[in-house]
């Protein structure tokens, strides 16, 4: 085959179509503007212009998990990339598939402290899955395709491929996909098939089983999900999802416990703690999730299924470690199961059903809705009612109205939920949501956020109103940074230090110094209405709701405790102050 | 459960000799408080373009699991190998010593150079600079000896390793 020779920026340009690219999100600058020049010139690529860089990457974030392909980023050199550095890390901690592609100086500058340059490769190191300098157009068509294998293998995550200058103008090789292959990186996808028979055996001669799963099932795909669904109903096997994994089994099944971990449900934590099989599939152990390490499900045998190696006896050592994809480790799974004719001692599973139920009993998500003040998981539960018949995506910030999504709303699909998990990351949500909409022009897009966490990234109002994305974004608004303040009523004696928004914005105004549509709604007889007109609306929408500004998320594991000592909260045992010097000093 | 004894292990890695992948090695290190004894990294396959780097680390068992496993998963990496696991291996390291002395320490200097098979490869009226080949401790052994006797400057390589008998990476 004759080599095709371009220009560098068409050889970028032409990789991404050659992948498959529809859509990328980005902010131009100097040292990226042969690129911007070449897009503009091909038109063949949708740019959405954000107006801050980590928006573009939260961005990227929402269209790739939502749609389970790669989320391609494009900025400048310097600050372009440094901004984009929070955004990266957001995908590395979640392992979301995401292409960055950064402008650099020219390569003689570099290292001159040149005008708008920073070392990003030094920078993003420890924030990405991997990334490239590219010093040399002979390399770039390889490595612009070396790297969305990287990507999207294993575990995903996010890549950045800094571009100097020069190199996006001189003349480059072009090879096509089939061409590279990667002489190193091929993660292994099959489990061994040994082990996942003991594993069998074990979850078979189980009395006390429970499937625990996390992100990594829904990065495995929708089929994953499926058999995920299938293998669980089939073994009669209690399950609980993580914050990541919601909506890779359908939440209004029998056999979902709810979300497990700090702010999960009582059954979950309750069921993980007591359990004597844990079938931990696609979920890492987070701190979030298992509390205190030396008091974690003291009783059970651990098996792990993990397509990273390095997240098998991480925190807590298992007894059987499984390295493979969730999806292709589950369909051997369910072949084996059902080739072996196994079937957990009905009795046993009827008496921890039992004991589940009682668990459940404490209705520990349950709130009581005034009359004169809107309770904010009260808003999520009527969004949820609202939205059943609707192609639904919810995005949120971080915090209490974080949580109470999680707690609330029902998810029953894959790539429904886009949340910020592992990071953290308030001034999310609203980007997200913006990427997710784009990905799906039809769908209701809803981002749950807080008065806090919305100022984080509101500029991305103008990206909404430009690009005609109707996302609906609904402030859970308490007039506080909520967690921070919950923590500081739990641990710190109630000194609400630096947590109060003394100085909000006029939600209404802003949206439509925006152009367009603010609502606002403080009593609870109006909340039904006013979703509804915020459903309505054919634009974005931005409602702010007034909610309890002392209400607390519950239930909560305080760091340091086990699963066992859950705070189940006002409706049970009131707030108290939680008395731990340990848990103070743990995040 | 938790396994608390700390051991020191041996680990080769083998990489693509491509820039920075020293700095994500030593990142990785630094980044998720792993400690590294010694170090060495050197092209060892110039028509693939491979290094080799020696890590010697300590930790729990689960740690040094870690620790290989995080290794792993970096992209350029091709392999890694615990040494102190897989087998008997044999590790040495060289050491340039300066001495500065005179009279009988100058002297005793010489003399326990020559048992323990160091070369003087520099020297001066009033100094010696001795090159020692050997396991890590033979080293520490002969420099504690030449402490008193004028030791004024110490330069190490670090520990290549590789396994014997047969087995290869």
């Amino acid at each position: 085959m004759a080599e095709r020779i371009l220009n560098g920026s068409e050889v970028v340009l032409q990789a991404l179509v050659d992948q498959g690219v529809e859509v990328v999100f980005g902010y131009p600058g100097g040292a990226v503007l042969p690129l911007y020049d070449e897009i503009f010139k091909q038109n063949r690529i949708r740019h959405i212009l954000v107006r801050h860089e980590q928006a573009a990457v939260h961005a990227a974030e929402g269209y790739a998990r939502s749609t389970g392909k790669v989320g391609v980023v494009l900025v400048t050199s310097g600050p372009g990339a440094t901004n984009a550095v929070t955004g990266l890390t957001d995908a590395l901690m979640d392992s979301i598939p995401i292409i960055c592609l950064t402008g650099q100086v020219p390569t003689h500058l570099i290292g001159n402290d040149a005008f708008q340059e920073a070392d990003t490769t030094g920078i993003t190191r420890p924030c990405t899955k991997h990334n490239y300098l590219v010093k040399d157009s002979e390399k770039l068509a390889r490595t612009m395709h070396e790297a969305f294998h990287v990507a999207t293998s294993g575990r995903p995550g996010p890549v950045v491929i800094d571009l100097p200058k020069d190199i996006l103008v001189a003349k480059a090789p072009y090879l096509e996909p089939s061409q590279v292959t990667h002489r190193t990186y091929n993660p292994i996808v099959k489990g061994d098939r040994g082990q996942i028979e003991q594993a069998i055996e074990l979850l078979a001669s189980a009395k006390k089983p429970i499937l625990y799963c996390g992100g990594g099932v829904i990065n495995s795909g929708s089929q994953a999900c499926k058999i995920l669904t299938e293998f669980t109903r089939m073994t009669g096997v209690p399950i609980t999802l993580t914050l990541m994994g919601l909506g890779a089994y359908p939440a209004s099944d029998k056999q979902y416990l709810g979300m497990l971990g700090m702010h999960g449900t009582y059954e979950a934590n309750m069921a993980m703690h007591d359990c004597d099989v844990m079938i931990a599939i696609g979920a890492r152990f987070d701190d979030r999730v298992t509390g205190n390490l030396d008091f974690f499900s003291p009783g059970s045998q651990k098996v792990q299924i993990d397509i990273d190696q390095s997240s098998i006896n991480k925190n807590v050592p298992v007894d059987i470690g499984i390295i493979g994809d969730v999806g292709h480790v589950l369909e051997d799974m369910m072949k084996i199961w059902k080739a072996k004719q196994h079937r957990i001692d009905a009795k046993a599973l009827d008496s921890w059903w039992d004991e589940i139920e009682g668990w459940r009993g404490k209705r520990c998500l349950s709130y009581k809705q005034p009359n004169d003040v809107i309770k904010p998981q009260h808003v999520i539960r009527r969004l949820h009612a609202l939205t059943r018949d609707r192609k639904t995506y919810i995005t949120t910030d971080v915090g209490q109205h974080q949580m109470w999504a999680a707690q609330h709303f029902g998810f029953e699909h894959p790539h429904e939920w886009m949340t910020s998990g592992g990071l953290g990351t308030m001034g999310y949500g609203m980007p997200a949501a913006m990427g997710v909409q784009v990905a799906h022009p039809d769908a209701t897009v809803i981002c749950f956020t807080g008065d806090a966490s919305v100022m984080m990234n509101i500029q991305e109002c103008a990206t909404l109103k430009q690009y005609h994305l109707p996302v609906k974004t609904v402030i859970l608004n308490n007039r506080y940074m909520g967690m921070v303040r919950q923590w500081q009523q739990l641990l710190h004696g109630s000194r609400y230090s630096e947590s109060y928004s003394e100085s909000l914005p006029d939600f209404v105004k802003l949206s439509e110094a925006f152009g367009f549509t603010g609502l606002t709604c403080n009593n609870p007889a109006d909340l039904d209405d006013t979703l509804k007109q915020m459903l309505e609306i054919d634009g974005p929408v931005i409602l702010d709701v007034a909610v309890d500004d002392k209400e607390n998320c519950y239930p909560m594991i305080p760091s340091g405790k086990p699963h066992n000592e859950m705070l189940l909260g006002a409706e049970t045992n009131g707030d108290e102050a939680i008395d731990s010097d340990e848990g103070m000093v743990l995040v | 459960m938790k396994e608390t004894e700390i051991s020191k292990h041996t680990i080769s890695i083998l990489v693509d000799n491509e820039a920075g992948v020293l700095a994500r090695v030593i990142g990785l290190f630094s980044g998720r408080g792993y400690n590294i004894e010694s170090l060495t990294v050197a092209e060892v396959d110039a028509s693939y373009h491979q290094s080799r780097i020696t890590v010697v680390t300590s930790g729990t068992p689960m740690v040094i699991e870690q620790i290989k496993a995080q290794l792993s998963r970096l992209v350029p990496v091709h392999k890694v190998s615990d040494l102190t696991l897989s087998g008997p291996s044999v590790e040495r390291e060289l050491a340039l010593i300066k001495v500065i002395a005179s009279g009988e320490k100058r002297v005793e200097s010489l003399r326990i150079a020559d048992i323990f098979k160091a070369r003087a490869v520099d020297a001066t009226n009033s100094s010696f600079v001795f090159e020692i080949i050997g396991s890590p401790e033979k080293i520490d052994a002969f420099i504690k000896l030449m402490e008193p006797l004028g030791l004024s400057e110490t330069s190490r390589t670090g520990v290549a390793a590789i396994s014997r008998g047969t087995l290869t990476m």
